[in-house]
């Protein structure tokens, strides 16, 4: 009787308040039939971190539209490896541009999703990516 | 075996990835987490749990990120349990209860977790029991469990509960709402939420209206009504959620003194006891049939009128009776 869930946990990391990306990407993830975990805005990667793993999410989605993506999306993996939570994927998405996207790759982040992205192709994403853990 | 002790010693210790995952175990209903919550039951018993309940929109979450501020300045540490509606077509759930409490995050004695429901009914997830114990174990002064966006018969909250709290806004309807069974019934405190809007005194008038016609109280215990108003004014929201802070604590001390403490442990040992019995017998007989395929016969029957679902189910459990 036992069933998996994969659990989500998408935030708005900084000084950031557009949110309706990230709560359409919330819906569309319960729609999915994943459990979704939404922050609210203007979270520190501390509170993020802290929140994933009180929550044993399998995924962290970050949205942001504020240019800081360079520093708070690194941040955010980087204080997940320090309490040792690693194996929670981080995917970010918002306003990136594209020189931008090596560095966060090269810094943990393991997809990022910018505007013209299909929803069916982040579901998919997390479909063939996320697999809940033992 | 050894790995399951280190597992119990370090929720004991308060380790929050150890306790989270077994959470998860729980809901998903992991073989292995029923192991592990035997060994943590002896460690339960020592933290006051509240049960915050009331319709959706009311401000159960706002009032219970208050509630954890109040009990950290005491210093007291905290758990709170957080349960929002799972799809009935998706299987899916939006939990964002969290959004109200993000600001302790990073307070270590403060442990939140969302729960989505699972198709159970009574407001609550099957596994909140079950979490509510992994809490305790983790050595948290207080626990509070909030319900899902209650109606009027989400009653399962007063089973897990030492206090509960309903929470009630201004404008919901008339006294005839007040009068009928389920949730009215269930409240150790009454809060009157968002008290600055109208409406208010008489909601309140209602609400004593309801408790004069009450024949007696457990313990002589009147369920206290709290106005709390305007959120936006740090000051007076400040004083009257201590105001209700003080009033649970109140409560508490009078189910301790009036011995009527154990009346609540027993009406959840029954309810523990029956959800187990219940896991026990009604599993493995569910599991034989979904894998002798003798489920679908049965539903074919029942669909055809050949026979009814009661007679199937004497049949069925007949062998396992013994």
């Amino acid at each position: 009787m036992s069933e998996r869930k994969i659990r989500i946990m998408v935030a708005k990391p900084g000084l950031d308040g557009h949110d309706r990306g990230a709560r359409v990407l919330a819906r569309c993830f319960r729609d999915a039939g994943f459990e979704v975990i939404y922050t609210g805005c203007h979270q520190t990667p501390e509170q993020i971190v802290a929140g994933a793993i009180q929550e044993d999410v399998d995924m962290v989605g970050l949205s942001c539209l504020s240019g800081a993506h360079r520093y708070l999306f690194p941040r955010v993996v980087e204080l997940l490896r320090e309490r040792k939570a690693d194996d929670i994927t981080v995917i970010g998405g918002g306003i990136i541009p594209d020189q931008d996207f090596k560095m966060l790759y090269d810094a943990g982040i393991k997809e990022i999703f910018t505007p013209g992205a299909s929803l069916d192709s982040i579901v998919d994403w997390v479909k063939s990516h996320i697999k809940p853990r033992a | 075996m050894n790995n399951d002790k280190d597992e119990v010693q370090r929720i004991r210790e308060g380790d929050v990835r150890t306790a989270s995952r077994l959470i998860r175990n729980l809901e998903d209903h992991m073989p292995e987490a029923k192991s592990t919550i035997r060994r943590i039951f002896p460690h339960t018993g020592k933290a006051h749990i509240i049960g915050v309940t009331g319709s959706p929109g009311a401000g159960k979450s706002t009032l219970t990120d208050a509630l954890i501020e109040s009990y950290r300045k005491q210093g007291k540490t905290v758990g709170v349990l957080a349960v929002d509606p799972t799809s009935p077509f998706t299987g899916g759930a939006i939990l964002g209860d969290r959004i109200r409490m993000q600001r302790h995050a990073e307070d270590a004695e403060v442990f939140v977790r969302s729960l989505a429901t699972r198709g159970a009914l009574g407001g609550l997830s099957k596994a909140v029991g079950d979490a509510i114990h992994v809490l305790d174990a983790m050595g948290k002064d207080v626990i509070m469990v909030e319900t899902v966006g209650t109606g009027q018969q989400e009653v399962e909250i007063m089973n897990h509960s030492h206090t509960v709290v309903v929470v009630l806004v201004p404008g919901m309807g008339d006294e005839i709402q007040a009068m009928k069974a389920g949730i009215m019934e269930i409240a150790d405190l009454f809060v009157i939420n968002k008290a600055d809007r109208d409406g208010t005194r008489q909601l309140q008038t209602l609400l004593m209206a309801m408790l004069d016609m009450a024949p007696e109280f457990p313990g002589g215990w009147r369920p206290p009504i709290i106005k709390v108003e305007n959120v936006f004014d740090a000051v007076t929201f400040k004083g009257q959620v201590g105001e209700l802070a003080e009033k649970i604590d109140k409560h508490y001390r009078h189910l301790v003194e009036n011995q009527l403490l154990g009346d609540r442990l027993r009406r959840k040992s029954l309810v523990e006891i029956n959800e187990a019995l219940s896991a026990c017998l009604l599993e493995p007989v569910l599991r034989d049939l979904v894998s002798s395929g003798e489920l679908e016969r049965m539903l074919d029957k029942i669909v055809r009128k050949e026979c009814d679902p009661y007679s199937l189910a004497e049949e069925a459990t007949k062998p396992y009776l013994k």
